[in-house]
């Protein structure tokens, strides 16, 4: 009764193809340039911005089944008026999941600078250096692998299956609430590997052992912080975009203003997770644990360092803080778009100072990279949004997202 | 404060309410104030209140937090009584944010809650008219002010057009005041 198709506006297919091939282009350009330059900075620079793209697209890929799963595990009802957004990008995350695990392996068993060393992981060969063989029972490729491979599977599986379980529902039979409960418990058990992965030790081996000799104990949950609130943002784009489209005709502009409150709320969190990191590491002064804020505070980067705060949070704090904004669609947008190039900042403030240094680079190859992956983002979801109703029908809470009031 | 006259009209559910409600919006009599037992939505946009300036006041005091704690700290570790702490620098910005972040909440907290009891008019110890002992049980009260220096029979009749359960006409204080209703006011006089 309550049905809803999307079609994908041709132009939006035109648009994520259009990118799709800028980002391909840049790609084979810096395939050409940058590995067949002599100098080995160069290498460096194309695997870094490899590394660094696929793993924040990943991360807020799967921020998005984290979103909808912790929604269903608390029975929030709410979200199930865009619930099937979340769930779309949540089914594609394989695509970015064997991205990354191609440019992860590629780089911890493919580069090698002029002695043999990887340029990006030192981890790889610990040789006579007494903090990294004293790390290698957990930090070695075995491990990496492994732990990557189980990771990128389940996430994969998870999301495949939540969208299949809401599928599912709509043809279920009135008042049942089998499935209901089958995806509560399907919630549970995400959160469990979430937090096993996401939460703690893929952004230990992906980010934090590019500096191997620097450790801090929240730096998985900083990192979570940063992809949740850029897939809260991600997931407001997809359905202020929709709703444009008039499409998606059960959101209303509680459910708008609900999803800008969690993006005001999460950019507070994420300052909090940040500055704790940072505010530790400082007041401790201690020289194993300066060295990572040192090239980023005080090196080249410190532009981008204090940039990374006001982005991420002196500007969504001052603008999303009244509830007018909140319900503005121009106002939301613009802000999502910040807060996702924000955290690629931050991101980028992660991955790149290590491997190269004083060698910075912004430019035409860091910033048609994300083309690629933006590209493939935009076609794999609205495909998937079309293949399937927009609106879970059947499902026992969908009267409480109908009177929402935020 | 003021003695008024009000005349009070009880129901026992919301839909006659909301219905009364708008009636008596329309009709040009003063709404004085609506008891329910619990917080009926959307109550307050049918009786034409507007969104509360609350968040405003409460930033306001979360920006004299910050002030506060920025300003004091900063003239006590740089002027007043300069310490060397571990080398750092006498303004230690980041070891300022904690106390400044608290301090703000602090503020705002506090402020909000004492702005938010005085927009009330709620406080310990403080005592305003209760119109119907049953409106924080299962009654829903409407109080409506008798215009000065009219008799209350035209209003009553007015009322009496809701279908409520039971009407009547109290003469009362409209404000808050501190007391005791033992000593103040038998509150219960007008349901003997």
């Amino acid at each position: 009764m309550m049905t809803e198709r999307f079609t994908v506006p041709a132009k939006l297919k035109t648009t994520g193809f259009a990118l799709l091939i800028i980002g391909l282009l840049t790609l084979i350009a810096g395939g050409i340039t940058l590995l067949g330059s002599a100098n080995e900075i160069d290498h460096s620079r194309f695997w870094v911005s490899l590394l660094h793209n696929s793993v924040f697209f990943l991360f807020i890929c799967v921020a998005s089944i984290f979103i909808q799963a912790a929604a269903s595990l608390a029975q929030g009802g709410w979200i199930l008026a865009y619930k099937r957004i979340p769930e779309a990008i949540g089914a594609n995350v394989w695509i970015f999941g064997i991205i990354a695990l191609a440019v992860l392996f590629a780089i911890v068993f493919g580069a090698a600078d002029h002695n043999g060393h990887n340029p990006i992981y030192h981890w790889t060969h610990p040789g006579d250096d007494k903090i990294l063989q004293g790390k290698s029972a957990f930090l070695n490729p075995g491990m990496f692998v492994g732990f990557s491979v189980v990771a990128v599977v389940l996430w994969s599986w998870f999301g495949i299956k939540f969208r299949q379980r809401s599928i599912a529902q709509e043809t279920a039979p009135k008042n049942s609430t089998k499935i209901y409960w089958g995806v509560i418990a399907l919630s549970g058990a995400f959160l469990f590997v979430y937090a096993l992965t996401m939460m703690s030790t893929i952004p230990w081996f992906w980010i934090m052992s590019i500096d191997a000799h620097w450790f801090s104990t929240l730096f998985s949950w900083y990192v979570f912080a940063s992809a949740f609130v850029s897939g809260i943002s991600l997931i407001l784009l997809w359905v202020i975009y929709l709703k444009g489209k008039n499409a998606l005709k059960l959101v209303t502009k509680e459910h708008i203003h609900d999803l800008g409150k969690f993006m005001f709320a999460f950019s507070i969190f994420w300052t909090y997770l940040w500055f704790s990191q940072f505010m530790l590491i400082w007041y401790g002064n201690i020289p194993e644990e300066t060295t990572y804020f040192k090239i980023r505070m005080q090196g080249p980067y410190s532009f981008f360092f204090y940039a990374n705060i006001i982005i991420n949070l002196v500007l969504p704090i001052f603008i999303l803080m009244s509830r007018p904004s909140k319900r503005n669609y121009f106002t939301l947008v613009f802000i999502a778009f910040m807060i996702i190039f924000g955290h690629w900042i931050d991101f980028y403030m992660m991955i790149n100072p290590s491997p190269m240094q004083e060698n910075w680079f912004l430019n035409w190859f860091e910033l048609g990279v994300p083309f690629f992956f933006v590209g493939i983002l935009i076609l794999a979801v609205s495909n998937t949004l079309s293949k399937a109703s927009l609106i879970t029908e059947n499902h026992p809470l969908l009267k409480e997202t109908l009177v929402h009031i935020s | 404060m003021a003695i008024k006259k009000f005349a009070v009209a009880c129901f026992d559910d919301e839909a006659p309410l909301f219905a009364a409600v708008d009636k008596v919006r329309n009709s040009g009599y003063k709404l004085h104030d609506v008891y329910t037992p619990f917080p009926v939505h959307g109550l307050d946009v049918a009786m034409g209140h507007k969104d509360t300036d609350l968040h405003i006041a409460g930033f306001c005091f979360g920006l004299t937090g910050t002030a506060t704690a920025l300003g004091f700290m900063s003239w006590i570790f740089t002027s007043d009584w300069p310490i060397n702490y571990a080398g750092k620098p006498f303004f230690a910005l980041p070891a300022f944010i904690p106390i400044t972040f608290e301090l703000t909440v602090l503020f705002a907290a506090v402020g909000m809650v004492l702005t938010y009891c005085y927009l009330n008019q709620i406080m310990p110890g403080v005592k305003k008219h209760v119109f119907h002992p049953r409106q924080t049980d299962d009654y829903f009260v409407l109080v409506v002010e008798v215009p000065e220096g009219e008799p209350e029979g035209e209003i009553m009749e007015f009322l009496a057009g809701t279908n409520p359960l039971e009407t009547n006409v109290q003469v009362a204080e409209d404000g808050w005041w501190f007391g005791r209703w033992d000593k103040d006011e038998d509150y219960t006089k007008n349901f003997a």
